[in-house]
């Protein structure tokens, strides 16, 4: 079976096109002949899952195989699991996750390590410097040296390609998994990518069996020195990779800079321009470093400016490696207050940097500024979104003191006003372990959220531990029927999986059954007044209650309405019943609904999505669906 | 160095600027033009601020520095002002004239400024001009021909590496048959925009 045309997946070797950071390192893998590949979604990874997702949704429909098997996974766990079995059994895999997606994938990961992998796999990192879309800004690269996995880290699109194609054969060389860690800025930047030669890789291997695999203490322990032993193959790698090299800007005399990422493209620009005389020691496996090149640069400069986004990842490695060779060089980095351990670099940091550090001018204008206040724009819950409903029912039926455990999705966006519902947020699936201790530490009532994905991926545990212990309190699951906010994904609550194929549906309520909740209940959110009712008997319930607050996502709703050819029918305001009370904004708060500047009420037509909760808050009955 | 083009493209999530930001990308790699191109997903799909950024030429970072953007086009009034850091005395500010209210403004009790006012600030810093994409789009045949009307306009600017046709026929690429006639009228409104300005 042929692969299915798309434009990642053409096969006209040496055609340029243009691809995202992200699906440059999915072109690779095809290239590389991955047969499969897992996910759970999350920003900035996504586009690299789905992709794989598109060609094989493409691929089903035409009754074709799509070369690789693939799935968005319940968890970054699951994911991870399901890829190193097929490593086992001798095949490519390749598992996609955000930064935090590793934390929940770590107890698997750093065993695995151990035992190594067969075919070769590359799990995917995608880090978020600046919490573009996360709740922390960890970096990941400690997870290769916690974990003692090589590691290789692209600067550009074009690299991403390469880097991926090549890691799966580095990482069968060493029988090591290797961690593939990219940014933000990278996964989401576009550039030029060479197309290579796609292998047909083995869809199908065979498991041997090996007693090494199977990690009780005794063979942990004659694993480790094995691990260490592959980590000093993969020194030798680093030592030999074309991703290390030395790159020469104007005439260096004895000044050096040391680069990695996406960071690297800031530092070469920047020393362009700037017009210093430097070498850039350019490293693309950052892990092992390449220790006899790198001793080799400390040598031959008196300074070194280490630019590597967050942590000091290379600078200690650096200063760990000048003393061993007894080096006096100089280290500018973060421990010397020239860089930052926070946020994400651009070009304005390091020209900023270097123009202090070699004493020229810095030749960028400071920028200016509005002398008009700009409002912000953050982003909100959709109009029409369900998530609102929901809360603004939550509100009616809770007392004012209640506390509110949130999770990871849109409906995190409740923590805006009017409706600010949301308390606390830790990670994936902590709304309910938090209900649980909230309701053994205050006498306040206690409702959590969650979405349906969160509940499938991390919600199910903690729900137990609440009706073991009978802990009082309203799990929320607020069931969208799909991961809206990562970009529409399936999981497993929805009745078709990520290649496109019939899957079997699994209920939230079933499953919160199974796990011996004896106060359920189902709510459509569209109906405010059942929904504050449901509310009211379930905070009114001894013990622990979950709410299920089922309806479809608007965006898909929209879309299936266009598609079914329905009308979607829009709301207006009757000037002459309105009173401007303003419930509807003020405590809706529907970005469709806005003030006129004479104080009236309207709907923006080209906002909304034609829900008609709005019907449902005014107090006057002024809202009613337009007369076309 | 070499020439160096930077165009920043703003808006809010859901106007498709994303999306034109990767035809001009895609455009510049048909004119065999060395390109990056950078965009900010997640919380920007849920109607949040969004910015673009477009490098082509002698270039190896996807951002660019303060003060340096050739162009910056907005598909937002007041998203432009938002990124006012980008420019300086030549840039190019491109902007479309129909606000789209925060719901901070509504909710937050914050202010939506005067158009006006807003523009006075944009010229203070950079070179304004002003395109009515809702109404060039609507007498090309439809309102959601509104981000070929700014491409348009853009290509008209002067600092493209590559011919306007170029830039069209990319924006053709990807349109339904039935759409490229409308689409290629709003274009030349665009265009036509910034000529007579």
């Amino acid at each position: 079976m042929g692969f299915i045309m798309s434009e990642i997946t053409q096969d006209k070797p040496g055609k340029k096109i243009l691809l995202l950071g992200n699906e440059a390192i999915t072109r690779g893998a095809i290239e590389a002949g991955v047969a499969v590949a897992t996910t759970y979604p999350g920003t900035p990874a996504s586009e690299i899952a789905d992709s794989f997702s598109a060609i094989a949704r493409e691929a089903t429909k035409e009754h074709k195989d799509p070369g690789f098997y693939f799935e968005y996974a319940t968890n970054e766990k699951v994911a991870l699991e399901v890829a190193a079995a097929a490593s086992f059994c001798g095949l490519r895999a390749i598992t996609c996750m955000k930064h935090v997606g590793l934390n929940v994938a770590s107890d698997t990961f750093m065993t695995y390590m151990y035992v190594g992998c067969r075919g070769g796999h590359l799990i995917v990192s995608a880090d978020d410097p600046s919490c573009h879309s996360s709740q922390n800004e960890q970096d990941n690269r400690y997870y290769a040296l916690f974990g003692s996995a090589p590691m290789l880290e692209p600067a550009t699109a074009a690299e991403a390609k390469e880097m991926a194609k090549i890691g799966f054969d580095i990482s069968e060389q060493l029988k090591l998994p290797l961690l593939f860690r990219t940014t933000t800025r990278l996964s989401h930047s576009r550039g030029a990518v060479t197309l290579g030669t796609i292998t047909k890789g083995k869809r199908k291997g065979v498991f041997t069996k090996d007693p090494m695999l199977v990690t009780v203490p005794a063979t942990a322990r004659a694993m480790h020195p094995v691990l260490l032993k592959k980590l000093e193959e993969a020194e030798k790698i680093s030592e030999k990779s074309p991703f290390n090299e030395i790159i020469t800007i104007g005439r260096p005399k004895d000044v050096g800079i040391v680069a990695s990422g996406v960071s690297y493209t800031y530092a070469k620009e920047m020393a362009e321009v700037l017009g210093l005389n430097v070498h850039i020691l350019k490293l693309g496996m950052t892990h092992p470093i390449p220790r006899n090149m790198c001793e080799d640069f400390i040598t031959s400069h008196s300074t070194l400016i280490m630019v590597e986004g967050l942590e000091p990842i290379l600078e200690d490695q650096f200063k760990k490696l000048a003393y061993d060779i007894s080096s006096k060089v100089k280290i500018l980095g973060k421990s010397t207050g020239h860089f930052s351990r926070l946020y994400e670099y651009t070009p304005d940091i390091v020209a900023d940097a270097f123009s202090k550090i070699f004493k020229v001018k810095n030749p960028f204008p400071k920028p200016v500024t509005s002398s008009i206040k700009v409002p912000r724009r953050p982003p909100s819950l959709c109009p029409g979104c369900p998530h609102r409903a929901t809360y603004y029912a939550v509100k009616k039926a809770a007392p004012k003191d209640a506390v509110y455990p949130t999770d990871i999705g849109c409906y995190t966006l409740g923590k805006e006003p009017p409706l600010e519902i949301a308390d606390v947020l830790l990670c994936m699936g902590s709304n309910a372990g938090m209900a649980c201790g909230f309701a053994v530490s205050t006498d306040q009532k206690i409702i959590s959220f969650m979405g349906d994905s969160t509940f499938f991926h991390a919600g199910i545990p903690p729900i137990v531990d609440a009706v073991h212990h009978n802990h009082d309190v309203v799990i929320t699951v607020l069931d969208n029927r799909t991961t809206a906010m990562t970009g529409h994904q399936p999981h497993p609550g929805t009745a078709m999986d990520g290649m496109g194929r019939s899957a079997k549906l699994i209920k939230v309520e079933d499953v919160v059954k199974g796990c011996g909740v004896q106060h359920i209940e189902i709510v459509d959110p569209n109906n405010i007044k059942d929904t504050i009712a449901a509310f009211k008997r379930a905070i009114e319930y001894k013990g622990t209650s979950v709410v299920v607050s089922k309806s479809p996502c608007i965006l898909l709703e929209v879309q299936r309405k266009r598609k079914a050819g329905e009308d979607i029918v829009l709301y207006q305001i009757n000037q002459g019943i309105c009173k401007r009370c303003k419930t509807c904004i003020t405590r809706f708060g529907c970005p469709a609904l806005y003030f006129a500047e004479d104080g009236s009420v309207h709907i923006d037509p080209a906002q909304c999505n034609g829900c008609g909760n709005c019907v449902q808050v005014c107090p006057f009955g002024a809202i009613s669906a337009e007369v076309s | 160095m070499g020439k160096t083009i930077s165009i920043v493209l703003t808006g809010v999530g859901g106007q498709g600027v994303i999306t034109a930001a990767n035809i001009l990308g895609k455009a510049a790699v048909k004119a065999n033009v060395n390109v990056y191109v950078s965009e900010i997903h997640g919380m920007a799909q849920r109607g949040g601020a969004v910015v673009c950024t477009v490098r082509m030429g002698d270039v190896s970072s996807p951002l660019l520095p303060s003060g340096t953007a050739d162009v910056l086009v907005s598909t937002e009034p007041v998203e432009a002002l938002r990124n006012i850091c980008y420019v300086n005395k030549k840039t190019k500010v491109i902007t479309d004239i129909t606000p789209v209210i925060p719901f901070t403004v509504a909710v937050g009790g914050e202010q939506y400024p005067k158009l006006e006012d807003i523009y006075k600030e944009i010229k203070v810093h950079a070179q304004l001009f002003t395109v009515d994409a809702n109404e060039i789009a609507k007498k090309a045949g439809a309102v959601i021909t509104k981000n070929s009307v700014m491409l348009g306009a853009l290509a008209a600017s002067d600092v493209l590496p590559f011919t306007p046709k170029i830039l069209l026929e990319t924006i053709l690429e990807d349109i339904p048959e039935k759409y490229k006639e409308i689409n290629k009228k709003a274009f030349q409104g665009g265009m036509d925009v910034i000529k007579k300005h």
